[in-house]
């Protein structure tokens, strides 16, 4: 990396946009809308960077871990090749389909694999499945230099690029995929440079994030995540929440609602305030995991299996709305993402700074 | 003149309300274009649809009418006329506002008039017709808000409002239950503070055919700053 581009060395004013939907009656939408959603936010993004993750995508292999890679070149690829068949039953490989446009260049090569661990070498591990995947994964985007792997969940997939989102929403035929539920993200990188590995959202297992602000406690995050055997190399602050979540969710086991009062916790003087039971909860997160509230600006949308979760920083200091209409769910940075698709709402409102969205399929 | 907006660029779309010679002007289709209004005078404009952030900004003069709902920071540090949001607005409406007049029909969200100040004959106002936010008010050094609950929610105002408020008023119909910061205090607004927001209140009830009757049929709870030098307690003084 040039050093003209670290941070400190360039300023460019900020904005980030992001978008989602889920339809809760478990309906299954191609990509077409949600490109359309992001598309009306042109302006907050400056085409350093676009994503999108999609659940239900791959339903003739949703009991496969779908890998999605980039790699810099032949030679990576065959190494890393070389250590999923070591460490994987690969039942089906190809290259991801794009549509060629000279809006998107110098891609890497895009690759995507249907995995499940072989079982000598899972037994031999000693871990389940998920914490297996997961290692192979940190390990390839650690040590494996030119090759990253961008989303490795069940029955879902993120697809992300340097361009525009309504650009890279093309490049990757996203009209062929039927999602129940997608998130988008059109990026304007402000303190990192824009890359496809920095691109939105940020993948782990089945978790996806697609996040507009500047985390200002990225390193105290990023320092304390690494001591559980995460690893931040993707240069976007936007990383360590992916991992955040998935530290408390899925190793911890707190539900996403306590994961979120550690995320973006109450004020002491709110925490003050509570009820006696509530309170004890509060101040019992924000000091076990002190190290894993995330300061600064935020709004971000959590994609899971079978739902989305959306959540805003404390103070509110980025925009959010959320929307409803009929069966669907809808969430944006602007209230216009949401009426491009749908023009009439039931309901819309902007939840408050740190109120936790929830969204669930069959909910 | 009417302008049919679907589509259009911000830029383009107000390339083309700022060479228009009419005094009214139609815009329809609007949904997120930018900066529509900004540093308008003089003319009197109908948005219909979703207008996009910043609405209005630098407003010296004329009406901005919105059929629709409004994003962020609508008449952001507007100077003059009027500003009429028949929806909801976004975050930080009126920010840093110096004059002129905002009325929204439902709510707000945070930081509705930030910092927004008076001097002589410059007075901003804003009156919202639902709920707002946190953070209403905040750093508030002169003009009015007024805060008109019309759907009786039971606190009509979010946590941190006033803070660093140190000039200006701000009027909520109700009672206000959040904490609020030391350097304010919360009266009773008499008949006389009501006075002084009766031409505003006739007007939103216009643009908006609510019910005078209504609003009046309960009291208002005014925060002014606490004393000439609100910080005395918070600073040493030199």
């Amino acid at each position: 990396m040039e050093s003209r581009y670290y941070e400190g060395k360039v300023r460019i004013p900020s904005g980030c946009a992001i978008s989602g939907f889920i339809n809760r009656d478990g309906r299954l939408s191609d990509g077409s809308a949600i490109i359309k959603s992001i598309a009306t936010m042109h302006d907050r993004s400056n085409g350093l960077g676009g994503g999108f993750a999609g659940y239900g995508i791959y339903p003739e292999y949703k009991d496969y871990y779908a890998i999605h890679m980039f790699y810099r070149d032949t030679l990576i690829k065959k190494q890393v090749e070389e250590f999923l068949d070591e460490h994987f039953d690969i039942i089906n490989l190809s290259k991801i389909p794009v549509r060629k446009t000279p809006k998107i260049v110098d891609e890497p090569l895009i690759w995507r694999y249907f995995v499940k661990p072989l079982p000598t070498k899972l037994a031999e591990s000693q871990l389940d499945e998920d914490e297996f995947v997961s290692r192979c994964a940190f390990r390839i985007n650690t040590f494996m230099d030119g090759a990253y792997v961008f989303s490795c969940g069940k029955n879902m997939g993120a697809f992300k690029a340097v361009g525009y989102p309504e650009d890279v929403g093309e490049f990757y035929r996203l009209d062929e995929y039927a999602a129940y539920s997608w998130i988008a993200h059109g990026r304007y990188p402000t303190n990192t440079p824009g890359w496809w590995g920095g691109a939105h959202p940020f993948c782990l297992l089945d978790f996806a994030v697609v996040h507009n602000g500047e985390i200002s406690s990225y390193d105290a995050n990023r320092r304390n995540i690494e001591m559980y055997g995460y690893k931040c190399n993707l240069q976007t602050d936007t990383e360590v929440i992916t991992y955040i979540f998935d530290y408390l969710v899925r190793k911890r086991g707190l539900t996403l609602q306590e994961a979120c009062k550690v995320i973006a916790a109450p004020f002491w003087e709110q925490i003050d305030r509570m009820p006696a039971q509530e309170r004890e909860q509060a101040e019992y997160l924000r000091r076990i995991y002190s190290g894993l509230l995330v300061t600064g600006p935020f709004s971000v949308i959590l994609g899971y299996t079978g739902g989305l979760l959306a959540i805003n920083d404390r103070l509110k200091l980025r925009g959010m709305v959320v929307a409803e209409k009929g069966n669907t769910t809808y969430i944006a940075s602007e209230e216009c993402a949401i009426r491009v698709i749908a023009p009439v709402l039931d309901k819309i409102y902007s939840p408050k700074g740190g109120e936790v969205v929830i969204a669930e399929v069959g909910r | 003149m009417e302008i049919y907006a679907k589509g259009m660029e911000s830029r383009h779309l107000n390339e083309i309300i700022r060479s228009c010679k009419d005094k009214n002007i139609i815009v329809r289709g609007v949904n997120g274009q930018r900066f529509i209004a900004c540093g308008l005078d003089g003319k009197d404009i109908t948005a219909y649809g979703t207008i996009g952030n910043g609405a209005g900004a630098y407003m010296l003069g004329g009406v901005l009418r919105v059929e629709g709902s409004a994003q962020d920071a609508a008449g952001d540090t507007m100077n003059g006329g009027e500003i009429y949001v028949g929806g909801r607005c976004g975050d930080a409406t009126g920010y840093a506002m110096r004059g002129g007049e905002i009325y929204v029909k439902e709510d707000v969200g945070y930081r509705a008039g930030v910092h927004m100040k008076q001097y002589g004959e410059h007075r901003p106002v804003i009156v919202v017709g639902g709920t707002a936010g946190c953070f209403l008010g905040e750093y508030l050094a002169g003009g009015v808000i007024a805060v008109l609950n019309l759907k009786n929610e039971k606190c009509p105002v979010g946590e941190d409002m006033a803070r660093g408020m140190h000039g200006g008023r701000i009027y909520v119909r109700g009672k206000v239950s959040v904490p609020l910061p030391v350097s304010v205090t919360a009266s009773k607004a008499r008949r006389e503070d009501m006075e002084l927001i009766r031409p505003q209140i006739e007007k939103f009830c216009k643009a908006f055919r609510a019910d005078e009757r209504e609003i009046y049929s309960e009291e208002f709870t005014l925060l002014q700053p606490a004393a000439g030098n609100p910080y005395n307690r918070l600073y040493v003084n030199n």
